[in-house]
């Protein structure tokens, strides 16, 4: 094994892997940033009373849990711009796709939690007077947050893996970095070190959620 | 204090409360008897308007949150107003429904800030005194995984109190615990008897209705049945209906 004996090459092929980590680590960011209070407002427009906005909702969610995010990213960067006069850039078009998706899985997530919460909860706050924002917000959020850590560190673990397939709409993203390097150097051992990358980012997440967890053991429900 | 009249309320096809008149006035006691289902929680919860109701009117201090339209059915007040009135009156749950995620400083500081604007001091000066008052003030750092039932009850008496409602309603504050347990909850409800505070209690405690309500109402199928002096409905003298309720209650 050539890069794991050798420092120095090692270092050389993260170097050309460099542009890549940032757009995989780009593309990572950005989608939590954007899915997650996407998916908290698609959870709320879910439970709506109205079925006006329940029935798009639960269509929305279907759609990007039924079909493959490879197909949706596809989607997005060849069709939008077929049927709209908008173009999009690969990584733009990227980080559309992943945030629409992974606010679905997020909004379904969310939704679990607040379920969750007991009736009684909403009850005392009515008979104490507060308002639904700081019911919602004071109230009920803080203990949905409790409850979906688990299931929403899941999803960031499998969206650090997922970033590898915006290398289908050629983004270059680490994955990519890593095949261009693998065919020039005519070996498969930058793969295997593109694989060793994935795995130190979701042990930095997999600390990261134990942390939160750890924060958020202050009571038990 | 209360004035509630006919009130009518059904649930899809059964109807729970078939016309219940209740008026508490101030500093009275008032504790609700009667079997499973046969509507307390259901009158509790409409006039805390966690419920509302099909028609019928109730006033709280001369002033009315709901009555009946001339359409028969009931109208409540816009909810601004109705609000305002709402926050006359305080509930305490039998499963307490505290907030799990906040202390239980925290759990009697909370709606203080929120709903009364108070500041941190005064909310926390005020909070202290009623844990204190509960036999608290030790627990105020707990949260309420950590507490027992009763001293979680004793903590959303608390909450309860914090808002200085002029009525506050139990609903079987006492059922979720066992006797030792509810006697330390049964001692802070006396005290607030003591107080001349008004207050609505559910209970299934026949001896606590008899020694602290001022009045005892007895309902059964959406009615009340019987409603008069503590003594008079529990005592010796009492009815046909009470001695077979009290039979199967083991009073
Ligand atoms: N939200 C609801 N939907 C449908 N039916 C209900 C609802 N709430 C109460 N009921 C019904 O109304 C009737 C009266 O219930 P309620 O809880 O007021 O009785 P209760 O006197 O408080 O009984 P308990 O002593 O068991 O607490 C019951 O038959 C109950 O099933
Ligand atoms: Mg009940």
């Amino acid at each position: 094994m050539h890069y794991f004996n050798d420092p120095h090459a090692l270092l050389q092929l993260l170097r050309a892997m460099r542009g890549g980590i940032v757009t995989t680590l780009t593309i990572f960011f950005a989608t939590l940033l954007i899915s997650i209070p996407l998916g908290m407002v698609v959870a709320l427009l879910r439970m709506s009373r109205h079925k006006a906005l329940r029935l798009p909702m639960s269509l929305y969610i279907l759609v990007m849990r039924g079909t493959p995010l490879m197909l949706q990213l596809f989607a997005i960067y060849f069709a939008v711009p077929m049927l709209t006069p908008f173009h999009m850039d690969r990584l733009v078009a990227t980080i559309v796709a992943f945030a629409l998706n992974y606010a679905a899985y997020f909004a379904e997530i969310f939704r679990g939690g607040i379920e969750s919460i007991p009736v009684g909860q909403y009850e005392a706050c009515r008979v104490l007077g507060l308002s639904k924002v700081q019911t919602f917000s004071h109230i009920i959020l803080p203990q949905v947050v409790k409850r979906v850590v688990l299931p929403v560190s899941n999803e960031v673990i499998t969206l650090v893996k997922d970033t590898s397939l915006a290398n289908v709409i050629a983004v270059a993203e680490l994955f990519r970095a890593a095949k261009n390097e693998a065919s020039r150097a005519a070996t498969i051992e930058p793969l295997f070190v593109a694989g060793v990358i994935y795995l130190l980012m979701n042990g930095v997440v997999t600390i990261a959620f134990s942390r939160m967890n750890r924060a958020l053991a202050y009571y038990k429900d | 204090m209360l004035q509630a009249k006919d009130i009518y309320k059904r649930f899809g096809e059964s109807e729970v409360l078939k016309g219940v008149t209740l008026n508490v006035s101030r500093g009275e006691v008032v504790a609700i008897i009667g079997r499973s289902g046969s509507g307390k929680s259901t009158l509790l919860r409409c006039l805390n308007h966690l419920e509302t109701v099909d028609a019928g009117s109730i006033a709280i201090d001369g002033q009315t949150m709901v009555e009946n339209g001339p359409d028969g059915r009931a109208h409540y007040r816009p909810d601004k107003e109705l609000r305002g009135l709402l926050l006359k009156m305080g509930l305490v749950f039998q499963d307490y429904n505290l907030f799990p995620h906040y202390s239980a400083l925290q759990n009697v500081t909370a709606a203080q800030r929120m709903t009364l604007r108070r500041s941190p001091q005064e909310a926390e000066q005020r909070a202290m005194l009623l844990l204190e008052k509960v036999g608290l003030a030790d627990k105020a750092g707990e949260y309420p995984c950590n507490l027992s039932g009763g001293q979680c009850q004793r903590v959303a008496i608390a909450r309860a109190l914090a808002m200085d409602p002029e009525l506050l309603c139990f609903d079987e504050p006492t059922s979720a615990l066992d006797p030792q347990l509810t006697q330390e909850v049964l001692s802070v409800i006396r005290q607030l008897a003591k107080e001349k505070r008004t207050m609505i209690v559910v209970t299934h405690e026949m001896n606590f209705a008899r020694d602290v309500a001022d009045r005892v109402i007895y309902m059964d199928g959406g009615r009340v049945v019987e409603d008069g002096a503590a003594q008079d409905v529990l005592g010796s003298a009492r009815s046909e209906a009470i001695r077979q309720f009290a039979g199967e209650v083991g009073y």
